[in-house]
């Protein structure tokens, strides 16, 4: 029951946006909690730190490629008419370019972090990291809403 | 926002949770593989707990609303073959990440094997669900 009945061609890139939305929010909610959990526990946050860095490198640019390219191809495959633009799309649209720039911010301060934290820094890096995946779970709440509820 | 919309929102949400929390565990078993641990066993065990709990809470939101859904939506009926398979889907997925969790609370090292199986289990469940929820075979 994820959407109304559709046309049959916009099913595989339909699954392939949704899959990569949800293993971009998982690995996005990793880092995040690692950070949160670290940051209380004092004894092993360079070991969290560690975790949520990587988890970050490994798993959020190929969640996230999977699922713009996603969500350009479902957008492609319903064939909307010339002008269409409804709000729940715009929606998708910046948190997506924005959630785009900031995952740049992020895997740029993520390697920085990892290879400060070899000489015993790189905490503050954890710590923006994962600031910064939770205002992009926040974001992409917003954007559930929007796709599903289709505000306007 | 109507009935539908909020019941159609809350369901994607709560699959999102499972798939989210299921994601994040995967990175947790990754990241405690034996020969090379990046996490102490304590710090394990509480975003193992979490994962746990989020991975639960989301399959409950799923089947509630879903069925909620089911009910509420005109042309789709509780006995539609891609529904009930959902279902029987569920249950086992649910089976397994109980028995997932279990294994890797009880003895994280020693039934680390069986507990990925599980989870494994778990995950595949999860994924043809979505598969079904896309297609709607039949519908």
């Amino acid at each position: 029951m994820l959407a109304a009945i559709r046309p049959d061609d916009v099913n595989l890139p339909l699954f392939l946006h949704v899959l990569g939305a949800m293993l971009l929010v998982g690995t996005l909610f990793a880092v995040a909690a690692a950070t949160a959990i670290g940051w209380r526990r004092s004894s092993d946050t360079a070991g969290l730190t560690s975790f949520s860095l990587r988890t970050l490198l490994i798993g959020v640019l190929p969640s996230y490629i999977l699922m713009r390219i996603g969500a350009q191809w479902t957008e492609a495959e319903q064939d909307y008419p010339d002008g269409f633009d409804p709000a729940w799309l715009g929606v998708g649209y910046v948190t997506a370019d924005i959630g785009a720039l900031l995952i740049l911010v992020s895997i740029v301060l993520a390697a920085v972090g990892l290879r400060r934290l070899r000489s015993g820094n790189g905490l503050r890096f954890g710590r923006a990291v994962g600031g910064i995946s939770t205002l992009l779970l926040v974001a992409y709440l917003v954007a559930v809403w929007a796709m599903t509820a289709k505000p306007s | 926002m109507s009935l539908y919309d909020w019941l159609l929102f809350l369901h994607v949400l709560s699959t999102f949770l499972v798939v989210g929390a299921l994601t994040a565990l995967w990175a947790l078993v990754l990241s405690t593989r034996p020969a090379a641990p990046l996490l102490a066993a304590e710090s394990a065990m509480r975003f193992g707990r979490l994962g746990g709990i989020l991975v639960g809470a989301g399959m409950g939101g799923a089947i509630v609303f879903g069925i909620w859904l089911a009910i509420d939506v005109d042309g789709y009926e509780l006995w539609d073959a891609w529904i009930l398979a959902s279902l029987v889907i569920w249950g086992l997925a649910a089976w397994a990440g109980g028995e997932a969790g279990k294994a890797f609370t009880r003895d994280p090292i020693g039934r680390r094997q069986a507990g990925i199986r599980y989870q494994a289990l778990n995950s595949v469940g999860i994924l043809v669900i979505l598969v079904l929820m896309i297609w709607k075979p039949g519908a």
